[in-house]
């Protein structure tokens, strides 16, 4: 699924990110690679962006960019 | 040791890891902040004497990577590359262990010397988090130094270690560098060999380094390369090139993402070597305080709290310096009235120079506070979380929620305001910002609003000054729409931001950074704004000899003469009431003479001369003459003001509202005014940043014509509206 498909509290592991050139580096380049572990942490109010949690910090996505990263989701949430 | 030795210390480091404390720790108040040499980063640098060496310590932006995306990440590696730092401190947040360490196996790549600040390691600790530094120090083949930035600790020890560093010779230890995947290794050996082979000596990177960025087919690298190497280095990028498909063929990706993924690979190793972490799942302080800053429902209503009482504390208690410095200001005009002899010079002195640079240097208490609030807001972290709350908002506009930050700084100054656009990625996002960031009522024209305001709405100035506020805010989101769908098109940056640990400030950084903020406001005092005054008293100064409608003097002398018959002929209990009248007589005379005096004055030429263009707006020539002077800086409008309506002498603090209300200025006009004010171009210092970050002439001509083609509308609308549903 979708990161941008997971609800507050879901846990996934990356298994892709698409997108074009920039983006998809910068996005590798703060450390959701394959195989890391992100945490919905929260929605925005205005439920854009999202808040994760990964590698032990927290770090924000806009719902369009999330869309870009493919998850598998390894933990229901509660909210 | 006699002959003291120079050594250059960079500090590299992601944001929010502590970069800014250590290097004000090291540097004190000894620091110089100017620019990056060709783009508008700021940089900041300190000299130091310690254990016998001149130590140089570069504050280097901070940067996640050094993959050249930002002007920053630009600025950086160039900085390590073309100048060659003998030592690069990496400060290292111990709590972020993995994601900065993507940052320093780039700089290891680099082959420049490494030094690991591990920093807040007890805060990483508190956490769970346990870090076997010998452990990371050797397999890094990078010297560990613990710090705790805030509590200035270990910091000694970190200058030792960058001297010692710094000593040895360069080849002494086997680096221990990324190892990627046994294709990408051939890759960069094949490229390596060729480079060593054939330009070895035409490049001034080493060698690897230079074949891994071609390989990632960096684009500055590159061009840099073909620039130096000529037909051989046209050999090695065609090889390049034939690797990058071969790659893109086998991975079915980019190869500079599978390095990426390697990278990563490689520090998930050593992260599993050297980190032990207790809680899975930590419950840390920032998250609790985030489940309420950023709550669904209550997270915008506490954003636009702290807003208002930022503005609130900025102003009410912001009063009370004012009173002093106003007082002051009176004083030091009184004392120079009295010992400097009756002249042109006095008249220059006291009116153009005390009277001018007084009426703006009250509102210094306004800013500091402001810039201190900013900076609050900036070092606990609630910033990004602003940017965060707002991004879906921005992102309306068009443009990243970071955007907000400038556009909130720009209720302070402009000049910072539009400063601190840099921090955006994308140019289109940089010069969009810039563009409406001048909607946002800066700080100076607040002092306009509060004369005219306080003047025309007593009680409900403040409803009213709150108004124009959103009036800026709302103007900003229309124009910003407006030019994200004709002049700017484009697609949105990218919002990937971290967001940062709530931190307790530290008063230190605080005082920093308000003052290298209000330093510009105080620079501009001293410059521009003193120029200012100057010309606008001179204007209004000459012509010296005017040609009177009514001779005054004469006039005086028969209201004196036929005053004193009257008292003379009068009983005593008259007399005093006679003296009163014949004082008011002359004293109106007086008035009506200055107030031709400016009439015929240059400025007051000028003034009637443009009034055409004010009138619809319900702006007199007055009005006119002042707004022309608030080109300089807005605050100058009171001060022309002042001058115009030549209130008699500074120590009558109500003169100008007194003077105003007999103006036949309308609440009205006033609020027309206002708006003109709120909008229209940006004064000087502004307009010349405006040009230097957009480093365009056309988008800072766009930018004046646009503001003041709004200011105008806005204010005929508000002007001939309200005229029509009857205000006056």
């Amino acid at each position: 699924m979708l990161l941008s498909e997971m609800k507050q509290g879901d846990k996934g592991i990356v298994i892709r990110v698409a997108g074009n050139g920039a983006l998809r580096r910068r996005i590798l380049e703060m450390g959701i690679v394959k195989g890391t572990e992100v945490f919905v942490e929260k929605y925005a109010p205005l439920k854009d962006p999202i808040e994760l949690i990964l590698k032990g910090y927290h770090l924000s996505l806009r719902v369009e960019e999330a869309a870009q990263i493919t998850v598998e989701k390894s933990r229901q949430g509660t909210g | 040791m006699t002959d003291k030795k120079t050594i250059t210390i960079a500090l590299a480091g992601n944001p929010n890891s502590g970069k800014t404390t250590i290097f004000n720790n090291i540097t004190g108040t000894r620091q110089k902040v100017g620019n990056w040499p060709g783009v508008t980063v700021e940089k900041k640098e300190g000299l130091i004497r310690k254990f016998g060496y001149d130590l140089k310590i570069v504050d280097l932006p901070g940067t996640y990577s050094l993959t050249p995306f930002s002007i920053e990440e630009i600025v950086a590696r160039d900085f390590v590359l073309e100048e060659s730092p003998d030592v690069i401190i990496d400060i290292i947040d111990a709590s972020n262990l993995e994601r900065s360490l993507y940052l320093a196996t780039q700089l290891r790549e680099i082959d420049s010397k490494v030094l690991f600040a591990l920093n807040m390691a007890d805060v990483a600790r508190s956490n769970g988090t346990k870090i076997d530094a010998e452990m990371l120090s050797d397999l890094l083949a990078v010297p560990v130094v613990f710090t705790v930035g805030n509590k200035n600790e270990g910091i000694d020890n970190l200058l030792q270690e960058a001297i010692r560093l710094a000593e040895t010779s360069p080849e002494e230890k086997e680096k221990r560098n990324v190892k990627y995947n046994k294709d990408i290794e051939n890759a960069i050996s094949k490229i390596q060999n060729l480079i060593e082979e054939k330009v070895k000596e035409k490049i001034n990177y080493k060698s690897r380094w230079t074949a891994i960025k071609l390989l990632e087919d960096d684009k500055i690298v590159k061009e840099r390369f073909a620039g130096k190497t000529g037909v051989a280095g046209e050999e090695i990028l065609e090889e390049t090139r034939t690797l990058r498909t071969y790659l893109l063929n086998h991975f079915d990706e980019d190869a500079e993402i599978v390095m990426t993924d390697d990278r990563f690979g490689f520090i998930a190793g050593i992260i599993k070597e050297v980190q032990t972490t207790t809680a899975r799942e930590r419950i840390d302080f920032s998250r609790n305080i985030d489940l309420v800053l950023t709550n669904r429902f209550i997270g915008f209503p506490i954003f636009i709290f702290f807003i208002w009482a930022m503005f609130q504390l900025t102003f009410t208690l912001g009063a009370y310096p004012m009173d002093w410095i106003e007082s002051g200001v009176n004083l030091i005009s009184l004392f120079a009235g009295n010992i400097v002899p009756e002249s042109l010079l006095k008249d220059l002195l006291i009116d153009g120079i005390i009277g001018g640079v007084g009426s703006v240097i009250v509102f210094l208490p306004n800013i500091l506070i402001l810039f201190f609030c900013i900076a609050l807001l900036e070092d606990t972290g609630y910033m990004a979380r602003a940017a965060f709350l707002m991004d879906k908002i921005m992102h309306l506009i068009g443009l990243h929620g970071k955007s907000f930050i400038p556009m909130l700084m720009g209720f302070g100054c402009n000049v910072p305001a539009i400063m601190a656009t840099r921090t955006l990625e994308s140019e289109k996002d940089r010069i969009l910002t810039i563009l409406i960031t001048p909607f946002m009522s800066c700080s100076a024209k607040l002092p306009v609003y509060i004369v005219l305001a306080g003047t025309f709405f007593t009680a409900k100035a403040g409803n009213v000054i709150f108004s124009l506020y959103l009036l800026g805010i709302v103007l900003s989101i229309l124009s910003g729409r407006l030019f994200r769908s004709t002049l700017l098109k484009g697609v949105d940056a990218p919002f990937v931001m971290e967001l940062p640990p709530y931190r307790v400030p530290m008063l230190k950084s605080l005082m920093i950074h308000m003052w290298d903020r209000s330093k510009m406001f105080l620079k501009k005092m001293g410059g521009v704004i003193l120029v200012g005054s100057v010309i606008v008293w001179a204007l209004s100064a000459f012509p010296k000899n005017i040609e009177y409608s009514v001779d005054y003097s004469f006039a005086m002398n028969r209201v004196n003469e036929s005053f004193n018959m009257k008292i003379a002929a009068a009983g005593d209990e008259d007399k005093d009431a006679l003296k009163k009248e014949r004082i008011a007589a002359i004293i109106g005379l007086q008035k009506a003479m200055n107030a031709e005096k400016t009439e015929k004055s240059y400025m007051g030429r000028i003034g009637k001369g443009i009034s055409p263009v004010f009138e619809p707006l319900g702006i007199d020539w007055r009005g006119s003459v002042s707004l022309l002077t608030g080109f300089f800086a807005k605050e100058i409008v009171v001060s022309t003001l002042g001058v115009l309506y030549s209130t008699e002498g500074p120590d009558d603090k109500d003169a100008l509202k007194k003077a105003l209300r007999s103006s036949g200025m309308t609440p009205l006009s006033a609020l027309s005014m206002m708006v003109f004010v709120l909008l229209y171009l940006p004064c000087l210092a502004a307009i010349l940043m405006i040009k230097k970050e957009t480093a365009s002439f056309k988008w800072t001509a766009f930018s004046i014509i646009y503001t003041t083609s709004v200011a105008w509308i806005v204010a005929f609308c508000v002007f001939q509206g309200g005229k029509l549903l009857g205000f006056s």
